[in-house]
Parts: C-alpha cells; sequence; structure tokens
C-alpha cells in the first residue's frame, strides 16, 4: 500500500486522518498515485491538481524520502521506499499567506 | 414563532446567527469551513434548509459546500453526506468543484481572452466563486458568479457547473478588465416576475441583462458615467458594485457604483443618480426594505482611495423616497475612530415586520437592525474580516 500524506484543509475535505493508504497498481508514480487518492477520495479533486489541465496547484508540493519532487515528472517512478509503503509520499500546502 | 437565520462568510470561515422574531437574542455557530475564504453563504428560497456555500483559498482553490439541515452539517454535492473514512463509491464524482469556461467550437470561441489593466490581452482563468444566487423556485439550481468574470449554473444541487457562455459572448467580453478586486461577477438578481430574465453585474464591466433564460445578454449600463473610463459614457467599463431589487417591483433596481448611487426604473434601460445629500456617494452595498419599496440603504464610504467611513463614523443612509433624500441612522454605531469597510455582499434584510437590516465589517463586526435601521447593535464583534451576509426569514 502507498502511504499518502495529506495537508490539515484536506484531510478535514475528505474526513480522512493524517495519513492513507492507497492500493496503486503498475508503476508507482506522482500521476498514478494522485489518480489513486482522487478515486478514493472524489472531494479532493481539483484540490491538489487543476481539475481540467491536471498540473499540480501553485502553492502545492510532493515531499518524499527527503527530497522535493514537485518539479518531477508526474509519470517518473517515485522512489523505492515509497512504492513499497516504507516512506509517505507527503502533500504540502507551502508555508504562504496570513 | 418567526426566526431569522444569517449566513456570514468571512476570510477564516463562514458562522450561522440564529434568532427568533425578536432579534435581540443571536446563537452564534461556526467557524464552518475554518482557516478558509468564504465569499459567500446563501438559503434556498424554495427549500431554507438548504444552504450553498463558496470555499476557496489560494493553495486548493475552490469548493463549493452544500447544507441540506439548515448548517449543521455540510458536504460537497455529489459526495453523500457524512461520506466515512473509506472511499466512497457510487455517485460520488467529485466535480462540484469543477467550473471550466466553455471553449466549445460552438459557442466557446472566441473567448479566449479578455483586457488586463495594462490594456493587453489575458486569457480567462478561473479563481473562485463570489457569488451563489440559489433558484427562487427550484432546489436544485443555482446560479454562480465568478472571477474571472462568467456566469455558471448547476440544475442537479451543485454537483456539475456548466457555464452560461453568452455572457462572455455577447460581444463586449474581450474589452472587461477587472477592477481592483478583480474581474467579478458578484451580483445576480432574478426577475421574481419573469424566469427568463436575470440582471449581473460585474466589476468592472457594468451591468448586463437576460430576457431569455442566460442564453443571450446585452450591456444595461446607459446612464452611467464614470470619470476613470476614457468614455465616461462607454457602453461597459463601469465598476458596479452591487444592484438592489425589491421583489414586488423587479423593473426597479437601484444600484451602487463606484461612485455614484443610481436608480432604474425600467430594468436597467436607463439609469439616473440619485445620490442626492449623501455625504460620500462612494460604497459598496445597497439594499431595499422588504416591506417599503422606496425605503433604500447605502453605507458610504469615503472614497476609493480611503476605504472607510466618512470622518471615521459608522452611517447607514437610508432614503425612504427612492434616492436623492437621504438621513443618516447612527443609533448603536460607532461614532468615532472607526475605519472598517463593507463589502458589496456585506449587506441583507429580512422579510418580518419592521424589516430587519444587516452588515458586516472587515473589521469582523455583524450588525443588527430589528427596526429598519432606527437603531443598530452588534451581533457579533470579533469574526475574520466579513466578506458577505445573507438573511433567511424562516417562519
Amino acid at each position: 500500500m502507498i502511504r499518502v500524506v495529506l495537508p490539515h484543509h484536506l484531510r478535514t475535505l475528505a474526513r480522512v486522518d493524517r495519513e492513507v493508504a492507497l492500493d496503486v497498481k503498475g508503476t508507482v508514480t506522482q500521476r498514478a498515485v494522485l489518480d489513486a487518492l482522487e478515486t478514493a477520495y472524489p472531494m479532493l479533486r481539483g484540490t491538489i491538481r487543476d481539475h481540467t489541465t491536471r498540473e499540480r496547484r501553485a502553492f502545492i508540493r510532493f515531499f518524499a524520502c527527503e527530497e522535493d519532487l514537485s518539479h518531477e515528472s508526474p509519470d517518473a517512478p517515485l522512489p523505492d521506499d515509497v512504492a513499497s509503503g516504507k516512506e509517505p509520499f507527503l502533500v504540502i500546502g507551502a508555508i504562504a499567506g496570513g | 414563532m418567526s426566526k431569522v437565520r444569517v449566513l456570514v462568510g468571512t476570510r477564516k470561515g463562514a458562522f450561522v446567527l440564529e434568532a427568533d422574531g425578536q432579534r435581540k437574542k443571536w446563537v452564534v455557530s461556526g467557524p464552518h469551513f475554518p482557516g478558509w475564504e468564504v465569499y459567500h453563504v446563501k438559503g434556498s428560497s424554495a427549500d431554507p434548509q438548504r444552504l450553498f456555500a463558496s470555499q476557496n483559498n489560494g493553495w486548493f482553490g475552490q469548493v463549493i459546500q452544500r447544507s441540506d439541515d439548515g448548517g449543521k452539517t455540510w458536504h460537497q454535492p455529489g459526495t453523500p453526506p457524512g461520506e466515512p473514512q473509506k472511499p466512497p463509491s457510487g455517485t460520488a464524482k467529485g466535480e462540484s468543484n469543477k467550473f471550466a469556461y466553455d471553449a466549445s467550437p460552438e459557442t466557446g470561441k472566441p473567448l479566449t481572452t479578455h483586457q488586463w489593466y495594462d490594456g493587453s490581452q489575458r486569457p480567462w482563468e478561473f479563481k473562485r466563486v463570489w457569488h451563489l444566487e440559489p433558484s427562487l423556485t427550484d432546489p436544485d439550481m443555482v446560479y454562480a458568479g465568478v472571477e474571472d468574470a462568467a456566469l455558471f449554473r448547476t440544475t442537479d444541487g451543485g454537483e456539475n457547473w456548466k457555464e452560461l457562455s453568452g455572457l462572455r459572448g455577447h460581444g463586449t467580453g474581450p474589452l472587461w478588465q477587472p477592477g481592483g478586486g478583480g474581474l467579478c461577477l458578484h451580483t445576480i438578481i432574478e426577475d421574481p416576475k419573469n424566469p427568463e430574465r436575470i440582471f449581473v453585474a460585474i466589476s468592472s464591466a457594468g451591468a448586463f441583462r437576460t430576457d431569455d433564460g442566460g442564453t443571450t445578454w446585452k450591456p444595461i449600463n446607459r446612464g452611467l458615467r464614470s470619470d476613470y473610463i476614457p468614455d465616461a459614457d462607454a457602453e461597459i467599463g463601469h465598476c458596479v458594485h452591487r444592484i438592489a431589487m425589491h421583489p414586488s417591483r423587479p423593473n426597479v433596481l437601484f444600484m451602487q457604483k463606484h461612485w455614484d448611487v443610481l436608480r432604474s426604473d425600467d430594468a436597467g434601460d436607463s439609469w439616473r443618480e440619485v445620490s442626492g445629500n449623501l455625504p460620500s456617494d462612494f460604497g459598496f452595498v445597497i439594499d431595499v426594505n422588504a416591506n417599503e419599496p422606496e425605503t433604500i440603504y447605502v453605507l458610504p464610504i469615503k472614497s476609493d482611495s480611503e476605504h472607510f467611513p466618512p470622518d471615521g463614523k459608522l452611517r447607514v443612509y437610508r432614503s425612504r423616497s427612492g434616492g436623492n433624500e437621504w438621513e443618516a441612522l447612527t443609533s448603536g454605531l460607532p461614532q468615532r475612530d472607526c475605519y472598517v469597510n463593507v463589502l458589496r455582499d456585506a449587506m441583507a434584510v429580512d422579510s418580518l415586520d419592521k424589516c430587519g437590516v444587516y452588515f458586516g465589517t472587515t473589521g469582523g463586526q455583524v450588525y443588527a437592525s430589528p427596526d429598519a435601521g432606527d437603531t443598530w447593535a452588534p451581533i457579533v464583534r470579533d469574526l475574520p474580516p466579513v466578506l458577505s451576509v445573507e438573511v433567511q426569514t424562516l417562519r
């Protein structure tokens, strides 16, 4: 299972705890994880990626294994430790605003 | 026993304020959607327990919320109420937050750009829902006014939204440009006597009307003068802040423009200024007494450079003659050192006798008058900055 950690506001929208577990088929990529997340929790559609373009929203970041993966290709394989469930895939809201 | 329910949208969540018909003792619930900007919350007059809310922030974008129990619980339309920890199944589709501009070859072109501040053209880009206007008769139908300015409609209770692209496409769309608050469609008024007729207002494009249920539109800005645009009498380009109508007289409209208070007696075909003796005719809100169609309310703001009340005195002005002659209403409102603003969607009236009048400030106060403006008292003093106020009269 893939572990995904969501920021506070998305946990509230999805009515879940800090971390969710997802079953991802095939190669574990950003796109595959986010597709699985939005399938399981459709109320999150549009909040992480644009509804139409499917591009990451500007103030969202993706971290895993102490790396910022935000600018990696959405189709690049995620680290093995994420794919194995050892490490979570973190969806982060940028620190900004008041 | 009658009740009133005041729906308040703020910079950091929504609040529901309830009282009986005396409107003296209030029960406050919230914040709902804490930490999110809530531009607007409004109830359906066809089903008063059904409320719609526009929840937004810069990180996660637009979320539409619906309550079917008067604001006690909320859910995203299409996602069943109380959806559990496990992945939902069935009808949930997650489309309720999707506001996609019409880009179809048949109706969506060339609706690709609008004017930017510097005169260049810029693509239309959805940012947020400013205003939700439920149908007067159908609890599943709601209109949404959005930024960048466009009008959307749902016919399934908010699960899916479709643009009424005839508004952007009627011809002047590429000339619209944003006001200081963005290119926003903030006012939607349905004609209770003619379901085919809808009025909308856009900052800073002006007012528009459809007479065929939203398919085709025309500007209705004749009589508006705006010195901040090259041609002060232009067909479009006016920064309309708010329009109000009394349901018994849908051809009579009242407008608070950036500067100037105006009225129309012909459904917007022509306007005339009724600012009269106001201390400033700049402002954002305007509303009509529910029991007296010629009694209207505004809240003068000093200027477009100084967004606070003149002389530090928070004064609602009332005209009992449909404009021109105005009286200051000050009892219970701060008359010194007050420098809040009252934004365009932040005044509303109930339909009790006497008419209740309500407004919210950027300082977080929500004031109520149970006697048509004669006296005022704060319901709450310390909310986040108030973006919108709506009232439901429950009988």
